[in-house]
C-alpha cells in the first residue's frame, strides 16, 4: 500500500464541552444526573417528607402540627396494627417456603429436553406476566362462596360436603390469599431457579451418579449447593415484594372480614387514604422501613457469605 | 440427563408437570369462559343442579358491550398504554445511561453509587405512596397521567440501570477501546458502539418495565381521581364494582382485555423477556 | 511516520506498581516487540502508548509531542486487539470504516481506502459479511484491516495471535512479517511467546516485574542475554542453567560443580577472573550440548544420566541428569538411547554463559 498523505489533518477538534465530556468523571456525571434528579424528587424527597408527615397530626386538608413519636406510640397501642405486623410475616413466611419448594420443583421438571418445552415455558410465566389485579379478581370470583368453582370441584370430587366460605372467615381468608400470591410467584421462582440449573453442568450430576449417589443425595450435595447463590437472590426480591403487597389483599378481602387480613400496606391505605389521616397512615408505612431493612441487610449479608464460599 | 423407565417419567415428570400447568393456567381459562358467559348462566350457586361450570352454551359478547359503551374501558386503555411506554421510554433512558456509567466508567464513589442504585431497586412502592400522594399535589400533578408517568421511573430506573449494568459488564471493553482509538470520543463509542451491541438487554429491560409499569397499581389509584383518568386495573376496580356489588362478566371481560396488550408484548418477546428475568437476579 | 519515545515511564495502580521507569526509544518504521510472562507490564505500556491507560509517571512522546494527556481518539494510532474487538452489529466494511468516519473522510475515499486494505489482505469477498460470521483467521484479517485503512503513525499490536491455533498463527506471523514490510510504519508488539518476538520483532523489549530486562536485536538477545532471566525466557527449548563456583587452577578458570566440572573458554574466563571463589550460575543452551565424540576436548565433556527421551522427529530432546543439575541436550534423531543410559555429553565451549549468583546479571 502507497503511502498516502491523507494523515490527521481531517481530525476536528470538538467544543470545549464535548471535550470535557472524555474526562470519565464529567461523562460519569452527566449520565447519572436524570437518573439521580428523578430518584432525587420522587425516593429520597418522599421518604424524608415520609418522616416529617409521621411525626406530624397532617390530615387531608390540615397541614398538622409537629406531634413527635405520637402517631407511632398511638400504633403501638394498636390491635389492628399487630395484626397486620403477624400478618405480613406469616403471609410472607408461609408463601415464600411454599413459592421457593413448588418453583424448585417445577424447575427440576422443566430442566430437562421435551417437546414444547419453550411453549410450556412461555405459557407458565403467564400469573406472573399478567397485571396482579386482574388476575386477582379472576381468583376473588373462583372463590366466591356462592358461585365457586373450587367448591363445586372439591365437591363433585368428594373432599367435601358443605360448601367452603373462602373469604368469609378469616383463616380461610388469609388462605386464600396466600394460594394466589404462591400461583403468582411459582412460575418466578421456577423461571428463575431454571436459569440457575441450566448453569449447572450436567457432567456433575453424572459424575456424582458414577460415584453411586443417589438421586436424593445428587440433589442435595450437587445441585442445591450450586444453586444457593442464585436462590438466594430470587428470594430476596420475592420476600420484598410480598413483605410489601397491596394488591392482592386490596382485590381479595380489602382487609377484611373484621380488619383480620391487613397487611402493612392495606392497613396504611385504610388509615392514610381511605381515613384521610395521612400522619398516622405514613406511620404505618415507615414502620414497615426498619423491619424490611433488617431482612434486607441479613439476606444481603448471606448472600455475600454463600457467594464468597 | 439420567432418566428411567418409561412409567417413571410419567409419573415424576410428565403428570405432575401437567398439575402444574393446568393450575397455573385455570384461572385464565376462568377468566375467559366468565367473560362469555351470560348473566343468567353466570349467577347460578355452585350447589345447583344445572351448574355447568366449565362450559357455556350461550356465549355472548353482551358484557364487553357494557365495558365499552357503559364505562371509559377505552379511556382506560389508552391511559394505561400512553402511560406504560412514556414512562418504560424515561426509564429506559436513564437506565441504559446510568447503567453504562456504573458498569464501565471510573470516578470518585461508583461502587457506592451502585449499591446506592441497588438499594432503591429494593425499595416498595407502598412504603412511599403517602408522602409521595403529598408531593404530587404539591406538583399539582394530581389527577394527571405525569403524576405516574414521573413516579414509575422511580422503581423502573433502578429495574433497568441493574439489568444493564449486567449487559454492558458482559461486552468486551476492548470493544469500546478499539472505537477509542479509531477516533471516537467517549461518548460516541458508547452511542456507536456499545448501546447498539447491547440492544437485546434494553430489549429486555424495555419489555420487563412496560409490563412492571402495566401491573402497577396502588400509586395510580391514589393518584388519580376521575373516571376517565384512570388505568385499565384501577378502573376495573372502582367502576366495576358498586358496593357490594360485582359486575362479574364484565369485570372478567375487563380483565381479560386489559391483560391482552401485555401478554402480546410478552408473546413476542418472550426469550428477551426470560433473559431479562433471569440476568435480574443473577445481580 | 513517527517516532515513539517513553522516558521513566511508570504505571501505579492501587498499591500494585506495574510498569517501573521504562525508558524505550523507538525509531521511525521500526517494528519493537515487548515481551515477557504474564504480568511483566508489557501490556500495560501498550495501553499507556494507545492512551487507554493514564500515565502515572514519566512521558509518552510521538514525535516531538508530548501525548500523556491526548484522548486516544487524538493520537493517530491503531491497535489490533486478542480478542480483535470487531463491532459485531458493523460489517466488515463498517468495521473497517468506522474509524475513517470518526475521522469525516469523504465516503469515496472510504471505499477506496477499504478495497486497497482488503485486496492487501485478501478479505475482499468478506466485505459484506458480519463479524460472527467469520473464522478465527479471518477476524484477524478483519482487525489488521480496520487499523490499516486508518494509515496511522503508529500500529499497536496486543497479543493479535494468540487467539489463533497453532498453525494459523504460524502463517498469520509471516503474513504480519510481510505486512511490515511492504507498509513499514512505526510498530509496537506485544507477546508472551518469544518466538513471535524473535521472528517478528526488528528489535525485542524482553519485560519483567514492570522493568526493562534487555533491549536488542533478536540474536543480540539470544547470543548474549543480559541476564539470567533473558537467558532463560529467550530460546526454545529453555536454557539450561547450573550452580556451580568459579575456581581457578593452573591458571585456568573453571566452573565447577557436583560432577561437573567445565573449563572456561579464554573470553569468558576473563570476565570470571573476578569472581574466582564466588557462587555463580552456568548457562547453556540445549542445542549447544552434543554426545562427546573424540574431538572434543575433555575438560568440556561430562557425564549424563538419562532421564526422559523425547523424540521429535527432527531432533531428540535428552532430559538429563549431570550432578546436581537437569540438562535438556538437543541431539541428533538417529541416535539410540533409552532413559538409565548413561552418556558422554560435550558442550560448545564458546556458547557457555555465566551469571552471577547475587544479581544475575550476566558475567
Amino acid at each position: 500500500m502507497t503511502v498516502t498523505a491523507l494523515g490527521t489533518a481531517r481530525v476536528r477538534r470538538p467544543s470545549v464541552r464535548l471535550r470535557r465530556l472524555e474526562d470519565e468523571r464529567w461523562l460519569a456525571l452527566a449520565l447519572l444526573s436524570p437518573t439521580a434528579v428523578l430518584l432525587g424528587l420522587f425516593i429520597a424527597y418522599p421518604f424524608a417528607e415520609g418522616v416529617l408527615l409521621s411525626l406530624s397530626s397532617a390530615k387531608v386538608g390540615d397541614p398538622g402540627v409537629f406531634v413527635g413519636l405520637k402517631n407511632f406510640a398511638k400504633l403501638a397501642d394498636d390491635n389492628i396494627f399487630w395484626t397486620a405486623v403477624w400478618n405480613t410475616f406469616w403471609y410472607t413466611g408461609v408463601t415464600t417456603v411454599f413459592k421457593l419448594g413448588l418453583g424448585l420443583w417445577l424447575a427440576m421438571l422443566l430442566n430437562r429436553h421435551f417437546r414444547g418445552k419453550a411453549l410450556v415455558r412461555a405459557f407458565i410465566l403467564l400469573p406472573f406476566i399478567i397485571p396482579t389485579v386482574l388476575s386477582t379478581f379472576a381468583w376473588k370470583w373462583m372463590f366466591d362462596p356462592t358461585f365457586s368453582v373450587i367448591n363445586w370441584s372439591l365437591f363433585h370430587l368428594g373432599f367435601i360436603k358443605a360448601r367452603i366460605n373462602w373469604l368469609g372467615d378469616p383463616t380461610l381468608a388469609m388462605t386464600s390469599i396466600m394460594i394466589v400470591n404462591i400461583w403468582r410467584g411459582v412460575p418466578f421462582f421456577a423461571i428463575s431457579l431454571l436459569a440457575g440449573l441450566q448453569t449447572i453442568s450436567p457432567e456433575l450430576n453424572e459424575a456424582a451418579a458414577i460415584d453411586g449417589a443417589r438421586p436424593w443425595a445428587r440433589f442435595w450435595y450437587v445441585t442445591w449447593p450450586l444453586l444457593l447463590p442464585v436462590t438466594m437472590v430470587v428470594m430476596l426480591f420475592s420476600v420484598i415484594q410480598t413483605f410489601a403487597d397491596f394488591q392482592l389483599v386490596y382485590v381479595m378481602t380489602g382487609g377484611g372480614p373484621a380488619n383480620a387480613t391487613h397487611l402493612f400496606a392495606t392497613y396504611a391505605y385504610q388509615i392514610g387514604i381511605v381515613s384521610g389521616l395521612l400522619s398516622e397512615g405514613a406511620a404505618v408505612s415507615l414502620a414497615m422501613f426498619p423491619f424490611l431493612f433488617i431482612i434486607v441487610v441479613v439476606q444481603l449479608l448471606y448472600i455475600r457469605r454463600v457467594e464468597t464460599r | 440427563m439420567i432418566e428411567g423407565a418409561l412409567w417413571r417419567r410419567w409419573v415424576f415428570y410428565n403428570i405432575p408437570l401437567a398439575l402444574f400447568v393446568f393450575v397455573l393456567l385455570f384461572p385464565f381459562y376462568w377468566m375467559i369462559i366468565t367473560s362469555f358467559r351470560p348473566d343468567g348462566e353466570l349467577y347460578r350457586p355452585w350447589n345447583a343442579v344445572n351448574y355447568m361450570p366449565f362450559w357455556t352454551n350461550h356465549p355472548t359478547l353482551e358484557h364487553f358491550r357494557y365495558l365499552f359503551e357503559e364505562t371509559d374501558f377505552g379511556r382506560w386503555m389508552v391511559n394505561t398504554m400512553f402511560i406504560a411506554a412514556t414512562s418504560t421510554l424515561i426509564s429506559l433512558f436513564c437506565g441504559v445511561l446510568a447503567g453504562y456509567a456504573l458498569a464501565r466508567l471510573n470516578f470518585p464513589w461508583a461502587g457506592s453509587l451502585g449499591t446506592l442504585i441497588f438499594i432503591t431497586y429494593l425499595v416498595p412502592q407502598t412504603l412511599l405512596f403517602i408522602p409521595l400522594a403529598e408531593i404530587i399535589r404539591d406538583f399539582r400533578l394530581g389527577d394527571s397521567p405525569w403524576s405516574l408517568i414521573l413516579t414509575y421511573p422511580t422503581f423502573l430506573i433502578p429495574f433497568c440501570t441493574w439489568l444493564m449494568m449486567g449487559y454492558f459488564k458482559a461486552i468486551p471493553k476492548e470493544l469500546e477501546e478499539c472505537a477509542r482509538i479509531d477516533g471516537a470520543s467517549r461518548w460516541k463509542a458508547m452511542l456507536y458502539i456499545v448501546i447498539p451491541v447491547a440492544v437485546p438487554g434494553i430489549l429486555s429491560s424495555g419489555i420487563i418495565a412496560f409490563t412492571l409499569s402495566w401491573n402497577e397499581f396502588i400509586y395510580a389509584l391514589v393518584f388519580l381521581s376521575s373516571p376517565q383518568e384512570k388505568t385499565v386495573a384501577v378502573g376495573v376496580t372502582s367502576e366495576l364494582i358498586r358496593g357490594d356489588v360485582f359486575f362479574w362478566g364484565s369485570l372478567m371481560a375487563g380483565a381479560l382485555l386489559g391483560s391482552v396488550p401485555v401478554a402480546i408484548v410478552y408473546s413476542f418477546f418472550v426469550e428477551h423477556y426470560v433473559s431479562g428475568l433471569t440476568g435480574s437476579v443473577k445481580g | 511516520m513517527a517516532e515513539v519515545t517513553l522516558r521513566k515511564l511508570n504505571k501505579r495502580f492501587d498499591g500494585f506498581h506495574a510498569v517501573k521507569d521504562v525508558d524505550l526509544d523507538i525509531r521511525d518504521r521500526e517494528f519493537v516487540v515487548l515481551v515477557g510472562p504474564s504480568g511483566c507490564g508489557k501490556t500495560t505500556t501498550l495501553r499507556m502508548i494507545a492512551g487507554l491507560e493514564a500515565v502515572s509517571d514519566g512521558e509518552i512522546r510521538i514525535d516531538d509531542s508530548v501525548v500523556n494527556e491526548v484522548p486516544p481518539m487524538d493520537r493517530d494510532i491503531a491497535m489490533v486487539f486478542q480478542n480483535y474487538a470487531l463491532y459485531p452489529h458493523m460489517s466488515v466494511a463498517a468495521n473497517m470504516a468506522f474509524g475513517l468516519k470518526m475521522r469525516k473522510f469523504e465516503r469515496s475515499e472510504i471505499d477506496q481506502r477499504i478495497r486497497r486494505a482488503a485486496g492487501i489482505l485478501g478479505i475482499e469477498s468478506l466485505l459484506d459479511r458480519k463479524p460472527r460470521q467469520l473464522s478465527g483467521g479471518q477476524r484477524q484479517r478483519v482487525a489488521l484491516g480496520r487499523a490499516i485503512v486508518r494509515d496511522p503513525k503508529v500500529f499497536l499490536f496486543d497479543e493479535p495471535l494468540s487467539n489463533l491455533d497453532a498453525k494459523l498463527r504460524v502463517q498469520m506471523r509471516v503474513e504480519l512479517k510481510k505486512l511490515h514490510e511492504r507498509l513499514a510504519v512505526t510498530s509496537v508488539y506485544v507477546t508472551h511467546d518469544q518466538v513471535e518476538a524473535m521472528t517478528l520483532g526488528d528489535r525485542v523489549v524482553v519485560m519483567k516485574d514492570g522493568v526493562v530486562q534487555q533491549v536488542g536485536e533478536p540474536l543480540t538477545l539470544y547470543n548474549n542475554p543480559a541476564n539470567r532471566f533473558v537467558a532463560g525466557f529467550i530460546g526454545s527449548p529453555a536454557m539450561n542453567f547450573a550452580d556451580v563456583t568459579l575456581r581457578e587452577s593452573n591458571g585456568r578458570m573453571a566452573a565447577e560443580a557436583d560432577g561437573l566440572r567445565i573449563e572456561l573458554p579464554p573470553e569468558l574466563a576473563a570476565r570470571a577472573r573476578a569472581h574466582t571463589g564466588a557462587k555463580a550460575i552456568l548457562g547453556i543452551r540445549p542445542e549447544n550440548i552434543h554426545v562427546a565424540t573424540a574431538g572434543d576436548a575433555p575438560e568440556h565433556c561430562f557425564d549424563a544420566g538419562i532421564e526422559v527421551v523425547e523424540q521429535l522427529g527432527s531432533e531428540i530432546l535428552l532430559d538429563t541428569r549431570v550432578g546436581p543439575a537437569l540438562f535438556v541436550a538437543s541431539i541428533e534423531p538417529t541416535l539410540q538411547v533409552r532413559p538409565h543410559d548413561k552418556l558422554r555429553l560435550a558442550l560448545r565451549p564458546e556458547r557457555l554463559h555465566l551469571f552471577d549468583a547475587q544479581s544475575e546479571q550476566a558475567i
